[in-house]
């Protein structure tokens, strides 16, 4: 089938694209190389909804981070997703570092950002406890918020094909040719895809596939960021996201009240070579721990329950890449770092219009429905809730992961709902994500895999390839 | 199954346990045998037993039944207990919720969300394994690093197995007795490697699971890098100073599929933290007395959950003990209130229970903090005890005769383990 738009790349990008995208009369394909949606960088992101005062003026981000941020109300509503606007808190450690929150809240008043606040110490303390007796003063934002980026990615692209775009994982883009009537044809390891239209969301790889048709002339360089998962014991410590005050190559090391109550901390901010280097280090551990303490005095290793590395997708010159290209038809989205996510609805808008300008026709789809069923988040909801439930279905009952209660229905919802793998279940329910890091239900999970996908343990991933968890006694029937 | 179910679930028990493994049936057990009416026994897996299902190997009962039997036939032998003592028993149900009177919320499989009150509560959750996390090994994330007991459910349970070639990090009980197992299913198990000077297992398993399979140990060493993108391709191993920091001249790699982690337990106190039960920061459980009752009263506490054991026996035992205690509680017996706290001295982690009273035997459990030769363990200056060795790994337990106490008017007894 001739598609009219292909979307190279399922990171929240790709996926924010699809789902826009399919508000039209269109036939729409999105190829990921990943065995699901969101295993890349998006996984790894530090899901916060930056406030919009934090990119500077006159740069793509400045302008995309506050109107992306307006758009996540309403995208919550609609595909229910983890998602809250909790604030965030930028916080000055000595006297010199007032006037880098002053200056943060002159630039997001000329943007026209809500709710800045210079906090004293007093207030500080009234509202966060927990934050060092040595800060001087703070930045509050309220307009920051959480989301889980990896449901995030996994609710865009349900909506996406309830409203009739395709998905190809496993589907690396290995080249693209063109015809003489300008279709493009991207080949993958299943054959190839035709396309009038590219949008090339390929994240850490949107240089090589910029390059594949000559629409190239940057590099992504990865840089990598560590994150420390704590135990949910912590829940409450601090309610803002916690920023220090951000030097000109980061953001800085934060505290992060996630969506479901965890604390993070991290990330780490460094220049790697390989696309592949999602390593963590001690040196990092230190580094991120060190930091936070300046912060958050209680916060300590001894909470560690995980870690894990992403790497952010920086073009040269350190803003977004968006835009046409000299090959007509293909569009790039490139080069998209903090504030990637924030940013990903109104970007996503953007890269329509792009395509309106570049000679797609747009019908509205008739049948375009916005919303998604709400998902049952169990450990979430009151104990009358969770009653009711449990009697209607057993299933809600039973505890699949004791650490973050999840139940069996949940679990069974998510495979059908799409996740293949060990992660694709952890990420759409949280199931082993707690304390235990699936100890106690992974073996669990992969029974309900093999049952419900009618393949054998032996076969259960924990994110595609050959990423195996259990082998068989025979010698050579491991994957 | 081997417990029948519980068809109807009573609104208010004599005595509730939580966790149906070694320490929460032989409380119910003593529970019974003090004349608590009505027990109910609770378990979040389909079959009472706990962990014990899995360990197929022998070395249990020697202590608690007078003669050796595996995992399964101890668990066997402790629900036939159970059963003919007429205790409810309710799987697949997990408590979700407890109030300080002793309220026990459960979400149950086959009977939804429900409320019992309990006369008396014995807390028996026991423990889970320490993490990757825990340790912040740098590297990869790829599958194929998980931990001894997860292997050991794989193996014995399912019949799969966790890899071709493994590495063992930490030379915890569960790791050397997967090393043994996996090495009897034909899977090569290159080395055990444990960042201490000394094994952090039982000296017999050591010998039975290592020595007699000629699998090396490496003491003073740790993992300092796992690699591979999808599935584990290798390891990077190097031996640790004094302070345990790692020597990277003299790291090398290892080319393995999989890495087990046998790094320690930590008691599962989620529920006590519920109640805001007061915690010993050195062995993470439950503060008790010398009934194993908790500082709240009526909440009774046993096991892998208050502190770790080494050996089911003397699990079984204490637990007995809390149950009999338990029993005491709703029938009205109390027993006199403890007047001495064990103060934890020089070479000692910790004693439970943390308190004892002058008139009856007690049995104390301790643990040492480094390995010693030819020592004393001392309760203050009212008795003593030789031992040859002690080691982190194999707890003490100490008999507290009454007589030892007849002249001791102090209020606490400093306990220390000291060279001679």
């Amino acid at each position: 089938m001739l598609y009219d738009v292909a979307i190279v790349g399922g990171g929240v990008i790709g996926c924010a694209i699809a789902r826009a995208l399919s508000r039209f009369r269109l036939r729409v394909v999105l190829l990921e190389k990943e065995c699901e949606v969101g295993f890349g960088t998006s996984k790894s992101n530090s899901g916060i909804i930056h406030a919009g005062h934090h990119a500077a003026g006159g740069t793509l981000k400045g302008e995309l981070e506050w109107a992306g941020n307006r758009m996540w109300d309403a995208l919550h509503e609609e595909l229910d997703f983890g998602f809250a606007r909790n604030g965030e808190l930028m916080l000055a450690m000595a006297g010199d570092q007032l006037p880098v929150l002053e200056h943060y809240r002159r630039q997001g008043i000329e943007r026209g950002v809500t709710g800045l606040e210079i906090w004293d110490r007093e207030r500080i303390h009234r509202e966060e406890p927990a934050i060092s007796a040595d800060v001087v003063a703070a930045l509050h934002a309220a307009t920051a918020g959480v989301v889980n980026p990896y449901e995030v990615c996994f609710s865009l692209i349900e909506s996406a094909r309830r409203n009739g775009v395709a998905l190809l994982v496993d589907s690396p883009v290995r080249g693209i040719a063109r015809d003489g009537d300008g279709t493009f044809a991207l080949q993958t390891p299943g054959g190839a895809v035709p396309a009038r239209f590219v949008v090339n969301a390929a994240g850490l790889y949107s240089d090589e596939v910029a390059r594949m048709v000559g629409a190239g002339g940057f590099s992504i360089h990865p840089r990598k960021g560590e994150e420390y998962l704590l135990d949910k014991r912590l829940k409450g410590l601090v309610r803002n996201v916690i920023f220090p005050c951000p030097t000109p190559q980061s953001k800085g090391i934060l505290v992060i009240p996630t969506y479901d109550g965890t604390l993070m901390v991290g990330p780490t901010a460094t220049f790697v070579d390989d696309k592949n280097d999602r390593t963590t280090s001690a040196k990092g551990a230190e580094e991120v721990f060190a930091a936070v303490r300046r912060l958050v005095p209680g916060i300590s290793e001894r909470d560690c329950i995980a870690e894990f590395a992403g790497l952010r997708a920086v073009a040269d010159g350190e803003d977004f890449i968006i835009g046409p290209t000299a090959v007509r038809g293909f569009v790039n989205c490139a080069g998209i770092q903090s504030p990637g996510l924030t940013s990903a609805p109104a970007i996503a808008e953007r890269i329509v219009a792009i395509l309106k300008d570049e000679g797609l026709a747009m019908e509205p789809n008739p049948e375009y429905e916005p919303r998604l069923r709400k998902r049952v988040r169990f450990a979430a909801l009151p104990m009358e809730e969770q009653a009711r439930l449990a009697e209607e279905d057993s299933r809600f009952g039973r505890i699949g992961c004791r650490c973050e209660q999840v139940s069996e229905r949940e679990i069974l919802d998510a495979i059908h709902a799409g996740a293949r793998t060990l992660d694709g279940i952890k990420f759409r329910t949280r199931a082993g994500m707690g304390r235990c890091q699936g100890g106690f239900c992974t073996w669990r999970s992969m029974q309900m895999l093999s049952a419900e996908l009618g393949i054998p343990m032996t076969a259960i991933t924990k994110r595609g390839g050959a990423s195996w968890i259990v082998c068989d006694r025979e010698e050579g029937d491991a994957a | 199954m081997i417990t029948p179910e519980v068809r109807q679930l009573a609104p208010r028990y004599d005595v509730v346990v939580s966790g149906a493994g070694p320490a929460g049936m032989a409380a119910a057990v003593g529970a019974r045998e003090r004349g608590a009416e009505r027990i109910l026994l609770i378990d979040r897996e389909r079959e009472a037993g706990g962990i014990l299902w899995q360990c197929i190997h022998h070395g249990f009962g020697l202590h608690h039944f007078g003669e050796e039997l595996t995992g399964p036939e101890y668990a066997e032998r402790c629900l036939r207990q159970v059963t003919d003592g007429g205790i409810d028993v309710l799987t697949d149900t997990y408590v979700y919720d407890i109030s300080p009177d002793r309220t026990l919320t459960l979400m149950s499989g086959s009977h939804g969300m429900r409320q019992v009150r309990a006369g008396a509560v014995v807390l028996a959750m026991g423990a889970r394994e320490r993490t990757r996390g825990a340790i912040r090994i740098p590297g990869e994330r790829p599958a194929g690093v998980l931990t001894a007991g997860l292997a050991q459910k794989f193996v014995n349970m399912m019949g799969l197995l966790p890899g071709r070639r493994v590495v063992i990090l930490g030379s915890g009980d569960i790791g050397l007795i997967m090393a043994r197992r996996l090495t009897l299913e034909g899977v090569e198990v290159l080395g055990v490697f444990e960042i201490m000077p000394y094994a952090n297992g039982l000296n017999r398993n050591i010998v039975q699971c290592l020595h007699d399979f000629d699998i090396p140990l490496s003491l003073s060493t740790t993992v300092v890098d796992i690699r591979g993108r999808e599935r584990v391709e290798g390891v990077t191993v190097a031996p640790v100073d004094q302070a345990l920091r790692p020597d990277m001249s003299r790291a090398h790699d290892i080319a393995c599929d999989t890495v087990l982690l046998s790094i320690g337990l930590i008691p599962e106190n989620e529920l006590s933290r519920r109640i805001d039960l007061r915690l010993d920061p050195v062995t993470s459980g439950p503060v008790v007395n010398s009934t194993m009752e908790t500082s709240i009263g009526g909440v009774f506490a046993c096991g892998n959950v208050v502190h770790i054991h080494d050996l089911v026996d003397f699990v079984s035992q204490e637990s007995l003990l809390a149950g009999r205690a338990a029993g005491d509680y709703v029938t009205g017996r109390r027993p006199p209130a403890d007047n001495i706290r064990l103060l934890p001295g020089d070479n000692v982690a910790y004693c439970v229970p943390h308190t004892l009273s002058t008139d009856r035997e007690h049995v104390v459990y301790m643990r040492v903090r480094k390995p010693m030769e030819k020592c004393t363990i001392r309760f203050g200056d009212v008795f003593s005890v030789k031992v040859r060795y002690v080691f982190p790994a194999e707890m003490v337990n100490i008999t507290m005769k009454p007589k030892f106490l007849e002249n001791f008017h102090g209020d606490s007894l400093r306990v220390d383990v000291v060279q001679r």
